[in-house]
């Protein structure tokens, strides 16, 4: 397993393909492009299971993120400073664990037992009791321990997608009364001290967080959140990219391509980013819902 | 797979040596005539072990084994609340649960098989830079964990000394400060001199938003970080670690071995021992012995030295950083307690003459 996941570390599309081929044997062809072929096999809303059982997409209050330039923490390949966010809508809370139930009771093949290991490793969901019994896991709290292809699965079903890691960047970037909070010292003197503290076991509700200036809570401090676009960079199939890619995960990058030195809890987010596979199921990550305004 | 890309280094390293010798017309040669070997030999491995690890002041027994062996070191990153001085609480980053993390004792040559684990309740992710590793990121770049996840890697330590290793995740500066570090000796072939006592020190900066001794649980302080101003400056994690109860014990007689290190993030140390000379130094860590009877050494941050001397007369002996105020004020203070006879003819008190 330790081995595996070295090999894994190292991100690149060959290794996913070879990853594949290794679990499904010789008759499955790996995933095409460094775009993400494989997510064409992710099971999708449209299919109609034969266990499904009956299940509601739950509702989500979405807030409007109105869209403004938002400064990277990290240069892009291109020398891009700036990223121009076009507004869009983000769910005021992470998703819940009630949420995810409601998910797993209509699409079977998201059930802990039933998942496919190449779309979630062991340790999906399993914070739950059973496929679909949340156990101790407080219904309310934000669903962790899922994969960024479930967390993408999930979306579907809602009808909406994840946001960006430039979206969430730029709603993250928001303080309770300013679009961009970060001159603010309070404002990264408070989320920094957040982040220092071992994660609570159980994690206390979504929705609980102040407000930022959009409306939108829990950015920081409660769970990290998958983005859309996380993943993708994480199994790039050009080598120079991948290479930037790695490099993001230790330290002498976080000195040389960071645009805002002092920004430590952006760092923090990047860093954890990219320690991330698309399959990983991690105790301390969810993800909300976002939706073209 | 390692043995072109050491051979490479090496060749890089004799290139560079050639062309440092180039501008060297005067003949004011290194000391040390053989500085880069042309090829680095890889042992041949035999067996397999786990490494001992041992919690500070403490050091694991020198190694007896006259071959290479794989060694494996099992190590998980911790994040945990507990008190930094009496009555002050700090949630540190850790490796294995304690500041600095777990002493690790390899021999020259050996294969390292490296797991590092990342705790479930832990917030960040978290990766390991051993300065005993060479090649990219002293293996960080390969050892990055999440929370809950398990990773692993495998280095030959192919160069003798006392190296620091630390957390490299991105803000390095944050995991270090927070308390990520730790020492790796790479025993040399040969082995050390025997000693009668050898111990385990690691000094480190702590930037909390509450002034020294302040109680309560403190948060971290980023802008005291950059300004290089610490509030508690400490051995071994904590206030008091090697203090009353606590302090590390010798007898007249006997020979002590301080494998001294500094994680930072910031300050270099001025160590000393109030009462004694080092008569030994191995200089930054180094394998050399390059000085005697030297009273205060300096350690860098990220960097380490190995002192030696005989205890001949008994008494408190205090360890400071000679930088006196993060002594009395921050926190820099341990004692090594000497029991045994009375030596009056090295030093005595003569009110009367
Ligand atoms: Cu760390």
């Amino acid at each position: 397993m330790t081995r595996l996941s070295t090999v894994l570390l190292s991100a690149s599309a060959l290794a996913l393909a070879a990853l594949v081929a290794a679990r499904l044997g010789p008759t499955v062809e790996p995933p095409a492009g460094p775009d993400l072929g494989v997510v064409a096999e992710v099971p999708s809303a449209a299919q109609a299971p034969a266990e499904a059982l009956p299940a509601e997409v739950p509702a989500v209050e979405m807030a409007t993120v109105q869209g403004g330039v938002y400064r990277p923490l990290y240069q892009t390949a291109t020398g891009v400073a700036e990223v121009e966010v076009a507004p869009f809508a983000l769910a005021v809370r992470p998703v819940t664990n009630a949420e995810f139930l409601a998910f797993a009771r209509a699409h079977p093949d998201w059930r802990r037992s039933r998942v496919r290991p190449l779309f979630a490793e062991d340790g999906y969901l399993g914070h739950w009791a059973g496929d679909l019994a949340l156990g101790d896991a407080p219904p309310q709290a934000p669903v962790v321990n899922v994969s960024w292809f479930a967390a993408r699965a999930y979306a579907e079903w809602a009808g909406k997608r994840l946001p960006t890691t430039d979206e969430w960047e730029f709603a993250a970037s928001a303080s309770a009364t300013q679009a961009d909070g970060r001159a603010d010292p309070d404002y990264a003197r408070t989320i920094l001290a957040r982040y220092s503290r071992p994660t609570p076991n159980p994690l206390p509700d979504a929705g609980q967080g102040d407000p930022n200036v959009w409306g939108v809570r829990d950015l920081h401090g409660l769970v990290w959140e998958w983005t859309d676009d996380v993943a993708s960079a994480l199994v790039t199939a050009d080598s120079r990219q991948s290479r930037d890619a790695n490099s993001r995960r230790y330290c002498a990058a976080g000195a040389v391509g960071a645009s805002d030195f002092e920004d430590y809890a952006a760092f923090l987010r990047y860093g954890f980013r990219g320690g991330l596979e698309a399959r990983f199921a991690v105790p301390n990550l969810g993800f909300r819902l976002a939706a073209d305004a | 797979m390692t043995r072109p890309i050491l051979l490479t280094i090496a060749a890089v390293a004799l290139t560079a040596l050639l062309g440092l010798a180039a501008f060297r017309s005067g003949g004011d040669a290194p000391a040390d005539g053989d500085a880069f070997a042309s090829e680095i030999t890889l042992p041949e491995i035999v067996g397999q072990e786990v490494a001992v690890l041992t919690e500070a002041p403490n050091v694991p027994p020198p190694i007896t084994r006259d071959h290479a062996t794989r060694v494996v070191v099992e190590m998980e990153t911790v994040e945990l609340t507990k008190e930094l001085a009496d009555g002050v609480e700090y949630t540190f980053w850790t490796f294995g649960g304690d500041v600095p993390g777990p002493f690790v004792r390899v021999r020259e040559g050996d294969l390292v098989e490296f797991h590092l684990a990342n705790a479930d309740d832990s917030t960040v992710p978290h990766n390991i830079d051993l300065h005993a590793v060479t090649g990219t990121g002293g293996g960080a770049e390969i050892s990055l964990v999440v929370p809950g996840h398990e990773t692993a890697f495998e280095f030959r330590a192919i160069k003798p000394g006392l190296y620091v290793y630390h957390c490299a995740t991105a803000p390095v500066g944050l995991h270090v400060a927070n308390g990520m570090y730790g020492l790796i000796l790479v025993e040399p072939a040969e082995g050390l001199p025997a000693v009668d006592k050898e111990f385990y020190i690691m000094q480190s900066e702590f930037y909390t938003a509450g002034r020294f001794n302040e109680p309560g649980l403190q948060p971290f302080d980023l802008e005291k970080a950059v300004d290089e101003e610490p509030e508690y400056v400490v051995f071994n994690g904590r206030v008091g670690s090697m203090t009353g109860e606590n302090a590390l014990r010798a007898s007249v007689g006997e020979t002590v071995r301080m494998y001294v290190g500094n994680g930072g993030p910031n300050l270099t140390s001025s160590f000393h021992v109030i009462g004694e000379m080092f008569d030994r130094v191995y200089g930054e860590g180094g394998t050399a012995v390059n000085q005697g009877n030297v009273q205060t050494t300096g350690v860098p941050a990220g960097g380490s030295t190995i002192v030696e001397f005989l205890l001949d007369t008994p008494g408190r002996y205090t360890l400071v950083d000679h930088a006196l105020f993060r002594a009395f004020n921050k926190g820099a203070v341990g004692i090594l307690e000497v029991t045994g006879d009375e030596h009056p003819e090295i030093l005595r008190s003569t009110p009367d003459a």
